[in-house]
């Protein structure tokens, strides 16, 4: 809208984004603990926890990169190199997380160690994502 | 030798293609090639068809008739002593709680490859009037069981192994109906029931029951606690249903016979997945009182598996070699000792009923095999009995339990067209021609 473009103050995140982009973080976060403990433990309950945790952090991953894609790809969006970065973590994220996933599926034991691997390196990935998704230009924004 | 050739060259072939490497993986020392497991298992599922006019492959000298249609989940099958057939239909599990993601897509997975009838939780019976090969007496014998599979008669009493109990009846010869509710003999470990089926066999003098019982996991990944009285055979007091272990670390005993003359139990065992299509082979072993077979610590004697932790190293060295491998994922279900009635070739060894792979590229099993025996112990490579059960893609049935009527017939059940098979020598006496298996 026009009046949109042409406001002063800085145009916050949408909520919903919000709230798709931020819920991965912490769902991935539990899956890296619960890995750590499963690691240390071998308890199996706590690599059932894992599963779950990673599997949900892919939903609002995955939901997160559809709606910072059709961002970018609007008409208003803001020209630039940093345009694209937020969407760039995302899908690393969704890539890499869909991998711990997969590792996730194996019995037991085999597990270990590329489960707790691949979950510190998708929270860190996640972290990047949902930092730059917040502090990023967005559409609609005034440069 | 030619044929090990061959077997190479098919080897080179088809790892040049992608698909499983087919490796020789029958007798006393399979071949065990090195674990693998990619990201996503490979899986073919079987595509259920109807058998049309197609009938299953039987070598030439041998009948194959159906004898019974339209059941509801035929698993094993007895031959009373005046020649009726029993037949325990049933499907069991299924209570496991979803546990991972994974356990969600896995079972949706695998119904695909099965038959969508509910499991009949019945004995039928069939009976042959006039010994002309159709049984066209067919009747419920008992009903109200909970998915029963073992079956086993001694003197007077059927045993029946459902999955939570093992209960008697009692039995008059000629006797249709079963006269009233069965007697626990002594209840089955139940809870989750992952693998559900309870093999059962009885000691020659009828003392004892032998009742197999499978784990609740394939190495373990439900946690150890869950797997208490779990992968092993008990021996039960037939008299006070007292029951111990008799034999251990038999990941799914699926099928129990006792050798004729040698009073000897054995067993066909399904071995652990997920570590690659060659691994681990499911096997046909004699059962050794309070030996240890590995589950889950380790596979085929000394092999550890670190899937399993905590790690007992000290259960790898106890683990006991089983006595003849059967082909990895091939899944055997029936066992039954053959009869001089089957015909010269068939009649020493045993029958094996494998439901064939799903969680390999290129199916195996899918077939009725026979294991030449020689001086009680198994000699030679198994040989192709009952066959033709895919074509084109298409499954039209799966094998699980197989009797050996001493008449001369072997009898099968198909679990997937919920049939009844019975194949016959042609003429009986005249040897039959054995033709090795692929």
């Amino acid at each position: 809208m026009a009046t949109a473009i042409t406001r002063p103050t800085r145009r916050s995140i949408h909520p919903l984004h919000a709230v798709l982009l931020a819920s991965g973080l912490p769902l991935f976060l539990g899956a890296l603990l619960s890995d750590w403990a499963y690691a240390d433990t071998y308890e199996v309950q706590w690599i059932n926890f894992a599963g779950w945790l990673v599997a949900g952090a892919l939903v609002f991953t995955g939901a997160a990169l559809l709606w910072a894609v059709i961002e970018a790809l609007r008409a208003d969006a803001p020209r630039g190199r940093g345009r694209w970065i937020t969407v760039g973590l995302l899908a690393a994220t969704f890539v890499v997380g869909f991998i711990d996933a997969l590792v996730h599926s194996k019995d037991a034991g085999a597990t270990m160690p590329a489960g707790l691997i691949l979950s510190v390196i998708v929270f860190l990935l996640a972290l990047a994502a949902t930092w730059a998704g917040f502090s990023g230009p967005r559409a609609g924004e005034v440069k | 030798m030619s044929r090990l050739l061959a077997l190479s060259a098919t080897a080179l072939l088809l790892a040049g293609c992608g698909g499983d490497r087919e490796v020789t993986q029958y007798g006393p020392n399979p071949d065990l090639p090195d674990k693998q497991r990619g990201l996503l298992p490979s899986m073919t599922i079987a595509d259920p068809a109807g058998w049309g006019d197609r009938r299953p492959a039987v070598p030439a000298g041998y009948e194959i008739k159906p004898i019974a249609t339209d059941l509801k989940i035929p698993r094993q099958t007895l031959v009373l002593p005046n020649g009726d057939i029993l037949v325990a239909e049933g499907k069991g599990g299924g209570d496991a709680p979803v546990m991972r993601p994974k356990d969600v897509i896995a079972s949706y997975i695998k119904k695909k490859g099965t038959s969508s009838v509910k499991g009949g939780d019945r004995l039928t019976l069939l009976r042959d009037r006039d010994g002309d090969g159709v049984y066209e007496g067919r009747v419920i014998f008992a009903e109200k069981l909970n998915a029963p599979y073992g079956l086993a008669l001694v003197g007077n009493s059927l045993y029946v192994a459902n999955q939570d109990a093992l209960v008697r009846f009692d039995y008059r010869p000629g006797q249709i109906r079963a006269s009233g509710p069965p007697v626990t003999v002594t209840k089955l470990p139940a809870a989750i029931n992952h693998h559900w089926t309870k093999a059962l066999a009885a000691s020659p003098d009828g003392r004892f029951l032998y009742v197999g019982i499978g784990s609740n996991s394939n190495i373990g990944e439900r946690g150890m606690a869950v797997e208490e009285e779990r992968a092993m055979v008990w021996q039960v007091d037939a008299e006070t249903g007292a029951a111990r272990r008799f034999a251990t670390g038999l990941r799914n005993p699926t099928a129990l016979a006792v050798q004729p003359g040698m009073g000897q139990l054995w067993a066909v065992v399904n071995e652990r997945d997920e570590l690659g299509p060659n691994l681990v082979p499911d096997y046909l072993t004699s059962v050794r009182q309070g030996a240890f077979y590995g589950w889950p610590y380790a596979y085929w004697g000394a092999n550890p598996d670190r899937r399993v932790q905590p790690f007992k190293e000290e259960m790898v060295k106890a683990t006991v070699r089983p006595d003849y491998a059967l082909g990895s994922h091939t899944a055997p279900l029936g066992l039954a000792f053959s009869a001089p009635a089957m015909g010269g070739a068939f009649g020493e060894g045993a029958f094996v009923g494998m439901h064939g792979s799903w969680n390999r590229e290129t199916p195996v099993g899918y077939k009725v095999v026979f294991v030449p025996f020689r001086g009680g112990r198994p000699a030679g490579a198994p040989v192709d009995f009952v066959g033709g059960f895919q074509a084109d893609g298409k499954t039209f049935g799966r094998p699980v339990g197989v009797t050996v009527d001493p008449r001369g017939a072997l009898i099968v059940a198909d679990d997937l067209s919920n049939t009844v098979w019975r194949i016959t020598p042609v003429r009986p006496g005249v040897p039959a021609q054995a033709v090795p298996a692929r």
